[in-house]
């Protein structure tokens, strides 16, 4: 028997969260007043959150490392937000995006919480066309949809290629109106740094004030950690440059689960490494593949050609193009999910069809788009993102086809919740991508700010209040308690000691290597001989950086160093629990493959019988190894398949 | 189009320890630079040299760098987020500069946005503008049926060209008055464009040119520097607006 209760109501599927909503606990108007609650990060689930719950009366003290709450990396989301409308009559309804999210994670994601955020999906675009999201619409007025990879129906909203923009601007703008009433504190330029417990309830928090290095304390009645994912452990990713998983990862070590560590997405189109001196990779955006074609030579003297520079692109005729993605999977074509799609391109490349100089890269054709719709549709469509391809690349993507390779770019595995998006520790709450519910072991394109949002906006503000309904006689958490005390010294304790180190390396040093064996290791492709290998890998790096990290600066002021080399103490860590995950998942499933299980034809084998679970790691201590759980994951509403897009 | 290598480049940057500090110019050269990295890659190389070499590294903001978070914020060779159009700090390239150029970095220069350390700068008034008005006053929940507000076409898209304004600041380090007129405007265009943020536009525009004018910017003059250095192409045509709107707002009042 599972320590771990998820919570899932009794019931039919359709019927478990109205019934849940009706069960659940109501906090009066005045006693939401007397209760206070923290909330880690402002993207789309952070900002919704805190905007909603002082909407109901809360007070809310919301924290982000950047200088806004705007700047989250919900930002950066391009392509668009899933919501079941039906707007198209193309015959999609709650269930089809239930049974397309569930089978698009490889059946490793939770029914109820699944079939929840299809429910709750039209709400939210009802929600951001009131707040003035100006969604792409059609002459007649109304709402537009394109289509994203792994389903088959159009219910994909958009913004241009700038729909996380758009829609994290409104839920910015709710918080702003929240700020302005005086509802919400905000502290901006402050990063969390550790939670607080008292009597085993989270509590508070203790942060950084990062202008002026100050260590302070904050108290709540609850603490909800929105702080997004840990893909930062492989150095290149597709995240912003300050995404990291030390919120999450300080939970963990307070003792709140972390779920399915090692799954993480590899998003297909991204702009492929040129060189050593790259910090950071660029994605474009998923959208693209409704109208480009993906494609490498069928030739291999084309493509050795190709990586020397002797020929371009144009020079090889279409008989001598292989749309491998067509080829492969007929039905989905360049649509298939992520997962995929980001492993047949790896496929091709390994086995030397790669276009590009260091032989990592695949074509991404927009030809046949323009001469079908013309040159100014496909502007419409994604102008900016060929704009900004441009900009990077200085390749002209109307003329030359893109190239593209995947990339590192979210992050399924995180701290585990039950039903109600709570964590092992009681009061402590994740929502957004810092938890693992939704996704299984591969997102959906244009899942993640339905999310978000669904988390923020229509999911946490009902089922917190059943945990602060039971909170409204105790008083305001007082910070100069002993637990408080005893936090902020060990902040301050491992503050010190890595600026006390001295050493001669920089953080970037320790961080390119750690990424280097994680891609190698724990990329896209995973044996148990690389992952065995890789954990005393990263044990070897973890202990060169506690002794040769040079942090230089200044502790009471403005230290981006201080903040890069906290940051990557603890994605040493989290790199370490990510592998172990890998390791004992002996099955591939969506973004996790193993080589050792794989089907004839090359695909991800998933092995139900000793793997339909989440599993979910506790903290022992530093020098112990962690404790396995099992969250058993039962499905009663979808049959498990083999996954098929041919 | 392939990348090469610029062997030679010295960096005159804006050092500053401290808002109370004095802050000064300081050069420093960097080797071997791929004309295909990004701008904020070849700083990234810089420090990790001065770190080497035992001195601070230069601290600038940058996040997402993917040109849409607005947090870069240099002011390269004279012009806000460098020699090139239409793209953020972030977006810039090394191949926009030559063999043995000397770059110069400030950060951004505004009386509203004081420096915090190096290029960084303080742009919490831009926050203060947009909780004044900046928002549309509805609630979570209860809101009506997404289709049931249908919007024009050209209305819908200039409303989106207005809010793909990122907040980075740019327009107020262009401006020699230091106005962040076009920030403004481009938010009241954003939400008037739309029916949604029509029932409040009055109120807004009272509330946010308010606002902006309590906390130090300066007046428009109309000399458009703002809208050629604008990383994203906001027209200088919302600031008509704007002023529109603002009017309509006054001579009701």
């Amino acid at each position: 028997m599972s320590i771990l209760e998820s919570k899932i109501p009794e019931g039919p599927l359709a019927e478990k969260w109205n019934k849940h909503k009706a069960s659940i606990k109501v906090v009066s108007p005045a006693n939401k007043r007397k209760l206070e609650v923290i909330v880690i990060g402002t993207g789309l689930g952070g900002a919704s959150a805190a905007a909603s719950l002082a909407e109901l009366g809360y007070k809310v003290k919301s924290f982000c490392y950047q200088d806004s709450p705007r700047r989250a990396h919900s930002i950066a989301a391009q392509g668009g937000i899933n919501a079941a409308k039906n707007y198209q009559n193309d015959n999609d309804s709650v269930f089809r995006l239930f049974h397309d999210t569930i089978k698009g994670g490889d059946y490793r994601s939770r029914e109820a919480n699944v079939y929840r955020l299809a429910e709750v999906s039209p709400n939210i675009i009802d929600q951001c066309v009131a707040q003035g999201v100006p969604f792409g619409r059609e002459y007649g007025g109304l709402l537009a949809n394109r289509s994203f990879g792994g389903v088959l129906v159009s219910r994909t909203f958009y913004a241009r290629g700038q729909t996380g923009q758009q829609l994290l601007i409104g839920a910015y703008q709710a918080l702003n109106r929240q700020i302005s009433k005086g509802n919400v504190e905000m502290y901006n330029r402050h990063e969390m740094l550790d939670v607080v417990k008292i009597d085993g309830k989270a509590r508070g928090i203790v942060a950084r004030d990062l202008i002026t290095g100050e260590i302070k304390r904050f108290g709540a009645h609850a603490v909800v950690v929105a702080s997004g994912g840990y893909g930062n452990v492989f150095f290149l990713s597709t995240m912003a440059m300050g995404s990291n998983g030390s919120a999450a990862w300080q939970c963990y070590k307070k003792g709140a689960f972390m779920a399915n560590p090692s799954f993480v997405q590899i998003h297909p189109t991204c702009i492929p490494v040129h060189g050593d001196q790259q910090s950071k990779l660029t994605l474009m955006s998923e959208s693209l593949r409704n109208d480009g074609r993906v494609w490498v030579p069928k030739k291999s003297e084309d493509a050795k050609k190709l990586q020397s520079g002797e020929i371009g692109a144009n020079d090889i005729s279409e008989e001598d193009r292989d749309y491998y993605l067509e080829r492969r999977y007929p039905s989905y074509g360049n649509l298939v999910p992520r997962d995929v799609a980001s492993r047949a391109a790896k496929e091709r490349c390994d086995e030397g069809y790669g276009v590009n100089s260091e032989g990592k890269a695949v074509f991404l054709d927009f030809r046949d788009a323009i001469e079908r719709l013309g040159k100014n549709v496909i502007e419409a469509r994604y102008g900016n993102l060929f704009q900004m391809y441009e900009k990077i690349t200085d390749v002209d993507p109307y003329k030359q086809p893109m190239m593209i390779y995947p990339a590192i770019h979210y992050s399924m595995g995180g701290t585990w919740v039950d039903y109600n998006l709570m964590s092992t520790i009681p009061g402590l709450y994740s929502i957004g991508e810092a938890n693992f519910s939704d996704h299984g072991g591969n997102r959906l394109g244009a899942s993640a700010l339905m999310q978000g949002l669904a988390d923020g906006y229509f999911i946490l503000p009902y089922t917190i209040g059943d945990y602060l309904a039971d909170e409204i006689m105790t008083p305001k958490t007082d910070v100069s308690a002993p637990e408080f005390e005893e936090v902020e010294k060990e902040v301050i304790g491992r503050l010190e000691k890595l600026y006390n180190i001295k050493g001669t390396k920089t953080v970037d040093y320790f961080h390119k290597k750690l990424g280097q064996v994680m891609w190698d290791h724990a990329g896209m492709s995973r044996n148990a001989e690389g992952l065995t290998k890789a954990i005393s890998m990263i044990q070897e790096i973890r202990k060169d950086f506690w002794k040769d990290v040079k942090v230089t600066g200044e502790m009471d002021n403005l230290n981006p160093e201080l903040e890069k080399a906290s940051r990557l103490a603890d994605f040493l860590d989290i790199g370490e629990l990510m592998v172990r995950d890998a390791l004992n998942r002996n099955e591939s499933c969506g973004g996790h493959f193993r080589e050792e299980s794989v089907t004839e034809d090359g695909e991800a084998k998933r092995d139900d019988k000793n793997f339909a679970n989440a599993s979910c790691w506790e903290f022992k201590g530093e020098t112990e190894e962690p404790v396995l759980h099992i969250e058993d994951l039962v499905f009663e509403n979808v049959k498990l398949t083999q996954r098929s897009y041919k | 189009m392939a990348d090469k290598i610029l062997k030679k480049l010295n960096i005159k940057v804006w050092r500053q320890n401290r808002a109370s500090e004095k802050g000064k110019f300081e050069t420093y050269k960097i080797e071997n630079v791929s004309t295909g990295s990004s701008f904020l890659e070849m700083m990234d190389i810089l420090n990790n040299d001065l770190i080497e070499k035992g001195i601070d590294p230069i601290a600038y903001d940058h996040d997402c760098r993917e040109g849409i978070c607005g947090i870069c914020s240099l002011y390269i060779n004279g012009r806000p987020h460098g020699p090139d159009t239409e793209v953020t700090t972030c977006q810039l390239h090394m191949r926009k500069f030559k063999e043995g150029e000397t770059i110069v970095i400030e950060p951004w220069r505004a009386a509203a946005f004081p420096v915090i350390k190096d290029l960084v700068v303080d742009r919490i008034a831009f926050e203060k503008i947009l909780q004044a008005g900046g928002f549309v006053s509805v609630n979570t929940g209860g809101v009506p049926e997404a289709n049931s507000i249908p919007v024009a076409y050209d209305d819908a898209e200039e409303s989106m060209d207005a809010a793909s304004c990122i907040g980075c600041g740019a327009c107020v380090a262009a401006c020699k008055n230091s106005s962040a007129m076009l920030f403004v405007s481009a938010k009241i265009s954003h939400l008037a464009k739309l029916p949604q943020g029509k029932i409040e536009a009055k109120q807004r525009a009272r509330n946010m040119v308010a606002k902006m004018d309590e906390l130090g910017f300066g007046g428009c003059t109309n000399t458009g520097a703002c809208e050629v250095e604008c990383p994203k192409s906001i027209s200088i045509t919302n600031i008509a607006r704007l002023n529109r709107e603002y009017l309509v707002a006054r001579i009701s009042e």
